[in-house]
């Protein structure tokens, strides 16, 4: 119920003219605004995947070993290990309440171009896990014994490497959201596709723990952001239309 | 040019009846020259100077990683085709190329890590081009794995296809990336492919590459058959062709 009055409830305020239809910029707005605003109702489902992460980067020293220099060595895979799977964590529910509940075809029905509303909708998931789990980096980081210099290396790789996880992530949340139990195939789509974003993140960590120089594996990222970010929401739109036929 | 010959493979019986039709023109010669490619390259080809008889596995290894791409190239374009002009023929093709290159992809990283053990000591290394090949066939279960994830056929083949484009942008990207990763770690290990092969070694390859590849379309025109056959199973001259 209250995800029906979140919507309407956005609408009169944002939209103070009736007839003259909202620009494609200002319903984008609506949405990013609507979707974060269902997020912090239901709050545990945005703490969940940040906890999961932590769990995660947890285990390592308790299963290879609690010195410091050991860890440091091995924090970058750990770190960015942790970050892909948290953030496929929360993808399963990036498309699913929407669909069951009939929200995302009336937005296909809309008459409104839904690759803007896919886009406006993968923009709020990555606020809402990309950046926090970039915030969070850091802090595992220093956990695992990496100097504070490389802090600025991990949370510009790990925010900018979560930009195409979101992105790629909601293509393969988009091909799986009508299945049921679709949280083994949904990572078995997805993390073939990120192994670049993995490779390239985890190398810009290890320069930056190295305190060398990491803007090339940091540029390849942003060159593979920009790619996602121009195909991605293309093949997210055909598979949702395909799972609303 | 007309393009009648094409349009016409989209009608089921036709196409079921043009794939029998072909399969022995593919299946015959692929016999032969894989059986006289086997011949070349384990009998009359020489041992290598470095390597003893442990390189021959390379008849089969190199044909097969090499089919485990083309599969996939099959597999992408032939879900595009489908998905932009909705021919269902297209997504039965591509619902037919999966298993087939995921058998050779598998059959690439077997005789690899086979070839591996007596040559660098070890079944598996993180050479790049195992783990790419590795990601190949991931994709492979992956794309086939949501195929069967859908009860209904329509969606199972549209969704499948947006994943099988999705790859194929994906695919030398990934592979790329692997070959960065590892070059920046260690050397690039000797690769036998790179060297100039003697005549003696080399057309025996060749003519296992053109084996192979003519067997994987047969295989792949007697998969395209069945699946039509399966899709088609309650139309009326499905029961005429099986007489029952």
């Amino acid at each position: 119920m209250s995800e029906v009055s979140a919507w309407s409830a956005a609408l009169p305020a944002a939209v103070p003219e009736r007839r003259a239809a909202p620009s494609a910029l200002a319903v984008a707005r609506l949405m990013l605004e609507r979707d974060l605003r269902l997020a912090f109702r239901k709050a545990s489902q945005l703490i969940q995947p940040l906890a999961f992460f932590v769990i995660v980067t947890t285990l390592f020293p308790l299963a290879v070993t609690p010195s410091l220099p050991e860890l440091r060595r091995i924090a970058p895979g750990v770190v960015w290990a942790a970050a892909l799977l948290s953030s496929l964590l929360a993808l399963e529910f990036l498309f699913r309440d929407d669909a069951q509940d009939g929200t995302l075809e009336q937005f296909a029905l809309s008459g409104r171009a839904l690759t803007g509303l896919l886009v406006a909708k993968t923009a709020a998931h990555w606020l809402l896990t990309g950046l926090p789990l970039a915030l969070m980096a850091p802090i595992a980081g220093a956990a695992l014994g990496v100097p504070q210099a490389a802090m600025p290396g991990i949370l510009a790789s790990v925010g900018l490497g979560t930009v195409t996880l979101s992105l790629i992530g909601a293509v393969g949340a988009a091909l799986t959201m009508g299945l049921r139990r679709s949280g083994a195939l949904l990572s078995l789509l997805t993390l073939p596709l990120v192994i670049p974003v993995l490779i390239f993140g985890a190398r810009a960590t290890q320069l930056a723990i190295k305190g060398e120089s990491y803007s090339a594996p940091l540029l390849l990222l942003a060159a593979l952001a920009v790619l996602a970010t121009t195909l991605a929401p293309l093949a997210a739109t055909a598979a949702v239309h395909i799972n609303l036929e | 040019m007309t393009w009648t010959w094409f349009h016409r493979l989209a009608s089921p019986p036709y196409l079921y009846r043009t794939a029998g039709r072909l399969i022995a023109w593919f299946a015959w010669p692929a016999a032969i020259l894989i059986v006289a490619g086997l011949i070349g390259g384990l009998w009359l080809a020489p041992p290598d100077y470095q390597q003893g008889d442990a390189y021959r596995i390379i008849y089969v290894h190199a044909p097969s990683a090499w089919l485990s791409l083309m599969m996939y190239g099959v597999m992408g374009i032939a879900g595009g085709i489908g998905l932009i002009w909705r021919i269902k023929a297209a997504h039965a093709l591509a619902a037919s190329a999966a298993p087939i290159g995921a058998s050779f992809a598998l059959v690439t990283l077997v005789t690899g890590s086979l070839w591996g053990k007596p040559m660098w000591g070890t079944y598996w290394a993180w050479d790049p081009r195992l783990t790419s090949e590795l990601f190949l066939l991931l994709l492979y279960l992956g794309y086939m794995g949501l195929r069967a994830a859908f009860e209904d056929l329509q969606r199972a083949d549209r969704a499948s296809a947006v994943l099988a484009v999705v790859g194929l942008v994906d695919v030398p990207i990934v592979h790329y990336s692997v070959v960065w990763w590892n070059s920046l770690h260690q050397g690039a290990l000797v690769f036998i492919g790179r060297k100039a092969m003697p005549p003696s070694m080399l057309i025996p390859l060749m003519v296992m590459f053109l084996g192979f590849t003519l067997y994987s379309v047969a295989v792949l025109l007697m998969r395209l058959r069945a699946e039509v056959l399966n899709r088609e199973r309650t139309a009326r001259w499905v029961r005429e062709e099986v007489g029952a």
